[in-house]
């Protein structure tokens, strides 16, 4: 039943392939195969040519479907980009609050459609610019924000019932949205309005991107924390952004993307099923994903459908959730950092271009498209201009959002979305049989399995088997220099100014108290959100916050692990 | 008596967690014959030039791609004199603009490797230029 092709085709199939592979014979004398090995940027090998026979054990109803119908490979909503484009969101910040709050109103006038957050260094690891740890990383690297002063510069003249906000923040996560709540509150927004994301995956910062302030147990509560508080009061709030996106840029594959991705996910679900006590329904929906982009267009495009099919059956199967929206993976998509090359720029343009339209055919709900610049240093206004209008292109101009999921019963498209969803359950299995993810952290092992990958690449790169136009083919010997931001040494100066300001006007003994009841909540198990809101409010700084968890849970450290 | 084996620490000055290019490089060196010692992210420049004397290294690699390495770097340099260590050569690389090396060369920094850089460049350099300290 539901069979992609007749036993009829597949017969016709197979007498014409066979055919078609006896001239092959004959031709391949004149111009041979330019390569031994075809495969993708992530090595998974390729076929000279795809056939119905290559589907012929897919079942149409079960396996492809309808867009908004179980199991989703077509896309969540029946109506495609026709109903409404994916949300143009550019992820902005560099230097101070009012540096990003200028960037972010600018990108607003230039058509962006969301909002999406980069903080500095200091900030993503929890410390305050007057830290010795922070010295001079202030607003290198995003945005630096060590109190909700400087958070209410940041979204001054925002919105904040009407544009959503993504924030890239992971442990302290619950710190900077306690601050985002508190300023709805001071600019008059009920919680039950705000949309918006925050990242707060710490699963992956183990495994890839390397900020963390806790170890992974206590991570992973405070994150239920967050999924609980959520839940209860900022209905509109997606507070897990579940990525691979640096999972990948770390040098994994892109079937070790999906599979790790995916698997941290099935760790948070578990967590606040088990620590929480929540019913899946009731927070699953809000649960988002994050994948990169990279330049293997059909690759990206397979792992993205892919990702859809897996998911609902994880929902469905593992977890027995009964709304169809718990089965839905709804993800925003990067173009890939790591693609990019120093050398010959404007190229980057053209990359960012194709791998925006593989996040496009992939079905993306939300995608930032990269500046040619940020391999460099962060975007000009000018580049990050040219990024976005790449996306308004696809949009606009090209047509592929005139039909929904328009490559599907592609006999290519449709057998390699299947051979990466096996290779990813194979993944996942042995997740679970090392005991989850916490316990593979532990061990290394998705540590290792990506460092071996990138190792890997890295030599096919060095001995010409992968090429990168103008790194190890096309090279030029003169090149010109592109203008690039910089930022201002008097950026942390002015910053350190603000803070000392700040710890000067505020009420200190308010302060203590507040942390004082935050470190009860953590060591009581309460949920820390309303304390974070609290002492927030009261002008506690960030660091102060996160020391709290250190002192409560523990720091990790980077094992060094290669 | 058997030639002592060249020393090599990767280190990840600074908060910042691009850790790739670090641990592929380690591989690298490891898989080209040197002992190789990498700290893992997130190393002040003091951990690093104690634990640079501490394990006798003859070369430092630093890493980073925060735009922070106008300072960590030459700190580097400067914490190794200090300890009576500046025969250890220190190199770096990492997303670094070119009108920053001049800055990092007169700190005493003896290489840059920026993107593209290939592995085999970079142990040709070392080949060619790492004296194993005394």
């Amino acid at each position: 039943m539901g069979s992609y092709f007749s036993d009829d085709t597949v017969n016709k199939s197979q007498e014409l392939t066979k055919k078609w592979e006896d001239e092959v014979a004959h031709s391949v004398v004149q111009s041979p195969d330019q390569k031994s090995r075809w495969s993708t940027v992530s090595d998974l090998e390729i076929k000279q040519l795809y056939t119905p026979e290559d589907i012929k054990d897919a079942d149409f109803a079960r396996d492809i479907g309808a867009p908004g119908e179980f199991p989703y490979l077509r896309g969540n909503q029946p109506t495609g980009y026709r109903g409404r484009y994916w949300t143009f969101r550019m992820f902005s910040g560099m230097g101070s609050a009012a540096d990003t709050n200028a960037r972010w109103h600018m990108l607003l006038r230039e058509g962006q459609t969301g909002l999406s957050t980069a903080f500095d260094f200091p900030t993503l690891m929890g410390y305050d610019t007057d830290s010795p740890n922070a010295r001079g990383e202030c607003g290198r690297c995003g945005v630096a924000i060590d109190t909700l002063d400087d958070f209410l510069t940041l979204v001054d003249k925002i919105p904040l019932d009407k544009v959503t906000t993504s924030m890239t923040i992971n442990p302290p996560a619950s710190v900077l949205w306690a601050m985002y709540c508190a300023a709805a509150d001071k600019k008059g927004v009920p919680l039950s309005k705000i949309g918006g994301t925050i990242q707060n995956d710490m699963l992956k910062e183990f495994i890839a991107q390397k900020t963390f302030m806790c170890p992974p147990e206590p991570s992973v509560r405070i994150i239920s924390d967050t999924v609980e508080f959520g839940t209860k009061y900022v209905p509109k709030w997606n507070t897990i952004s579940i990525s691979g996106y640096h999972i990948r840029e770390a040098g994994s594959t892109a079937v070790q993307e999906l599979a790790f991705t995916l698997r941290d996910g099935i760790e948070y679900v578990e967590d606040a099923i088990r620590r929480k006590g929540m019913d899946v329904d009731s927070f699953a929906p809000r649960l988002s994903f994050f994948f990169n982009s990279h330049i293997d267009f059909f690759e990206e495009i397979c792992k993205m459908r892919a990702a859809r099919r897996i998911w609902a059956h994880v929902m469905k199967e593992r977890f027995h959730a009964k709304n169809p929206r718990s089965w839905w993976l709804r993800f925003h998509t990067q173009t890939a950092g790591c693609s990019l090359t120093a050398q010959q720029p404007y190229n980057n343009v053209v990359r960012t271009a194709i791998e925006a339209l593989a996040g496009v055919l992939g079905g993306t709900q939300s995608l930032h498209t990269n500046s040619l610049d940020e391999v460099l240093a962060l975007p000009s206004e000018h580049s990050v201009q040219i990024a976005l209008r790449t996306q308004q292109i696809i949009a606009e101009e090209t047509g592929v959002a005139n039909t929904i999921d328009p490559l599907a019963g592609s006999y290519f498209i449709e057998s390699l979305t299947n051979k990466m969803e096996e290779e990813a359950w194979k993944y996942i299995t042995k997740i679970d049989e090392m005991g989850g993810m916490i316990a593979a952290i532990d061990k290394g092992f998705p540590q290792l399995e990506i460092a071996d990958a990138a190792y890997r690449f890295q030599k096919q790169i060095d001995h010409n088997e992968k090429v990168m136009v103008g790194v190890n083919k096309y090279v030029t010997s003169e090149e010109q220099p592109i203008p690039i931001l910089q930022i201002d040494e008097k950026v942390e100066q002015e910053q350190l100014k603000r803070l000392a300001d700040i710890k000067r006007r505020r009420d200190s003994r308010a302060v203590s108290t507040d942390l004082n009841d935050l470190k009860n909540a953590c060591t009581t198990g309460k949920n820390v959100m309303p304390y974070c809101i609290k002492a927030v409010k009261d002008m506690a700084t960030l660091q102060e916050i996160c020391d709290v968890y250190r002192e409560a849970f523990g720091e990790y450290r980077d094992p060094g692990l290669f | 008596m058997a030639e002592r084996r060249i020393r090599i620490m990767v280190a990840k000055p600074g908060l910042d967690g691009h850790d790739r290019g670090a641990r592929i490089l380690a591989r690298a060196f490891r898989d080209a014959g040197y002992e190789v010692i990498y700290t893992g992210c997130h190393q002040t420049p003091e951990q690093i030039a104690a634990a640079a004397v501490q394990e006798d290294v003859d070369l430092v690699g630093l890493s980073c791609l925060s735009g922070a390495h106008g300072y960590l770097f030459p700190r580097v340099v400067e914490l190794l004199k200090e300890k009576g260590a500046e025969d250890i050569t220190v190199i770096g690389g990492g997303i670094i603009p070119d009108q920053d090396f001049q800055k990092l060369y007169d700190a005493g920094i003896k290489a840059i490797f920026t993107p593209g850089a290939t592995l085999d460049s970079i142990l040709d350099w070392i080949k060619n230029n790492l004296k194993p300290r005394e």
